[in-house]
């Protein structure tokens, strides 16, 4: 392994990250409060409780996986995109490095800038709600594997982009209906029968459903099957990564 | 010298067909200047992105110090630097943070020593810590020199390097580059610049349509294709060439007083003395004689035009 190579592009993104450290940090901030103050205060107001949970905390696990997948899938589709439309991905191309060093070093660093933005929104929530975490190792592999695999998912995203209005179209019209309808600000169980058996066909209510019982100990889908979920989700990510790696798809021509 | 780069019959199809590399076989010794001329297409840059490991080839074989590129391309890469034809950048990095990137891509632990003695040594130190947007299109291209020289390869391709820049970063272009022949490096550019070939390389390549034509000692190969002319200037001015001239190949200047003669250099007779001699008593009297030998340009044309007759 070149392990040289995979701090270089490590640090190398992770610049890019320090260099708008400020808008990286705030506009989480900004966006969470913003969610806190319309669906927390507005309809929360209607909701009182969830299972036990003010409708307030309750929706902090979702608030957090709803920027969480955004940032790793725009984190690391532009990171690897960017060099392609500069044309400086001539130079990783011709790196003594493989697809597998180069996968490591943008997911790597796509999921801890989603991760850090993830603790931002945790510790932004707690100004405005009670939050325990009934599970903590539970909640750090959740939020981890999320930020992973959506970075993966971003990757792949990037290659595949042939322009910007690409890169934005797999996010917006399929990532952010499914998180909204995946059970952010509600729990499918107020939903009627037919459509909690249609909402079971989104993967996102497995990960959200996971993520909040880690927190609360309440799940609209047994824990087992939503670390089944994310697991799967995962290899299915690192199985195109590993078909785009022998192919040269998209990259090598 | 030994051999740094060998290639060996190497061809090159892209999807749809085409076929960019037509059995290309080539070897490249330690320490030169090889210069790969040729139109637009003709498959430099395919030549160059398939060693370097842009492309993929699609048959035969390509070593670098012994290294394969493809079963060894590890090994291979690391001896080998790029300065490609367009300037790729990003352009709100740091100069010293690109390089430095570059650096470590290809395994190297950080240095700022060498760091420093590599943007000094391109003229860049002062600008180490500018975002590479504020750079003229000159400092760029330095700045991709940089990138390339920053894990010390013995190999360096420069694809272009003086496409659309102007004369007197040209010739700043050209010292870098007997400069770093000086520390050792084997280089081999691109160019269809005729000059640029004539004035910096050992060898000459002529690449057209997927082919190598030829690859030559530049010296030799001006030798041994060039014709040579010479001029005969007279004295009064003559509407045609006499008839008793017409035997040998002559052609009359507009001004109609010259009369131009091309000879082979190496042909047996050359033809001179019975000329000037045939010159003096069809009553015209020389003001002036004077030769010149054919560019590598000429050369260059009528290879490349015999290719595609």
């Amino acid at each position: 392994m070149n392990w040289a190579a995979i701090a270089a592009i490590y640090r190398f993104e992770m610049t890019r990250f320090f260099r708008t450290l400020l808008q990286s940090f705030f506009s989480p901030v900004l966006s969470t409060s913003l969610y806190f103050v319309v669906f927390g205060t507005a309809i929360g107001s209607r909701i009182q409780e969830i299972e036990g949970v003010s409708y307030g905390a309750f929706i902090v696990p979702g608030l957090i996986m709803l920027s969480v997948v955004m940032l790793a899938i725009s984190n690391a589709s532009f990171g690897i995109y960017f060099p392609k439309f500069l044309g400086t991905i001539y130079e990783l191309l011709s790196a003594p490095v493989n697809f597998l060093e180069i996968v490591i070093g943008y997911v790597g660093a796509a999921a801890t800038k989603a991760l850090f933005v993830g603790l931002v929104i945790l510790a932004t929530a707690t100004l405005f709600v009670e939050i325990r975490i009934q599970h903590p190792l539970a909640m750090a592999a959740f939020l981890i594997l999320t930020c992973l695999s959506f970075s993966l998912l971003g990757f792949i995203i990037g290659i595949w982009a042939g322009n910007f209005e690409q890169m934005s179209l797999v996010p917006q019209l399929v990532v952010t209906p499914l998180i909204f309808l995946g059970g952010t600000f509600y729990s499918i169980t107020m939903l009627p029968p037919v459509w909690q058996t249609v909402t079971l066909f989104n993967p996102v209510v497995y990960l959200i459903s996971g993520f909040r019982w880690s927190f609360y100990g309440l799940a609209d889908v047994p824990i087992g099957l939503s670390l089944l979920a994310i697991a799967a989700f995962t290899g299915g990510c690192l199985a195109v990564i590993w078909w785009i790696f022998k192919t040269g798809w998209r990259i090598r021509s | 010298m030994s051999t740094i780069l060998s290639i060996e019959n190497l061809r090159k199809f892209y999807d749809g067909g085409f076929e960019a590399l037509k059995g290309v076989s080539l070897d490249i010794a330690e320490g030169e200047i090889l210069a790969l001329l040729g139109p637009n297409g003709a498959g430099k840059t395919t030549l160059i992105s398939t060693v370097c490991g842009i492309t993929t080839p699609s048959s035969g074989r390509v070593t670098v110090g012994g290294h394969d590129i493809q079963s060894d391309f590890r090994a291979a890469r690391q001896m080998i630097g790029l300065v490609p034809q367009e300037i790729a950048l990003e352009p709100f990095e740091k100069v010293m943070n690109t390089v430095r990137f570059s650096r470590g891509l290809f395994g190297h632990r950080r240095d700022d020593a060498r760091m420093e003695e590599i943007l000094r040594k391109l003229s860049l130190w002062e600008k180490r810590n500018a975002a590479i947007r504020e750079l003229s299109g000159g400092m760029k291209r330095r700045v991709l020199i940089a990138k390339a020289l920053a894990h010390e390869p013995r190999v360096l391709f420069l694809d272009e390097p003086t496409a659309g820049v102007d004369v007197e970063l040209r010739k700043d272009m050209w010292d870098i580059v007997a400069e770093l022949k000086r520390a050792g490096v084997t280089i081999i550019l691109t160019t269809h610049y005729i000059e640029e070939a004539e004035a910096i390389a050992d060898r000459v390549g002529v690449i057209n349509n997927g082919e190598l034509l030829l690859v030559q000692d530049k010296a030799s190969l001006m030798a041994q294709m060039g014709q040579k002319q010479i001029e005969v200037m007279l004295v009064e001015r003559i509407d045609a060439i006499p008839d008793a001239l017409s035997s040998y190949e002559l052609a009359l200047n507009g001004a109609g007083d010259s009369l131009i003669y091309t000879y082979d250099v190496h042909g047996e007779r050359t033809g001179i003395t019975a000329l000037l001699n045939d010159v003096a008593q069809a009553g015209l009297t020389l003001r002036d004689v004077s030769t010149r030998q054919s560019s590598l340009e000429e050369i260059f044309v009528s290879l490349v035009s015999e290719d595609a007759a």
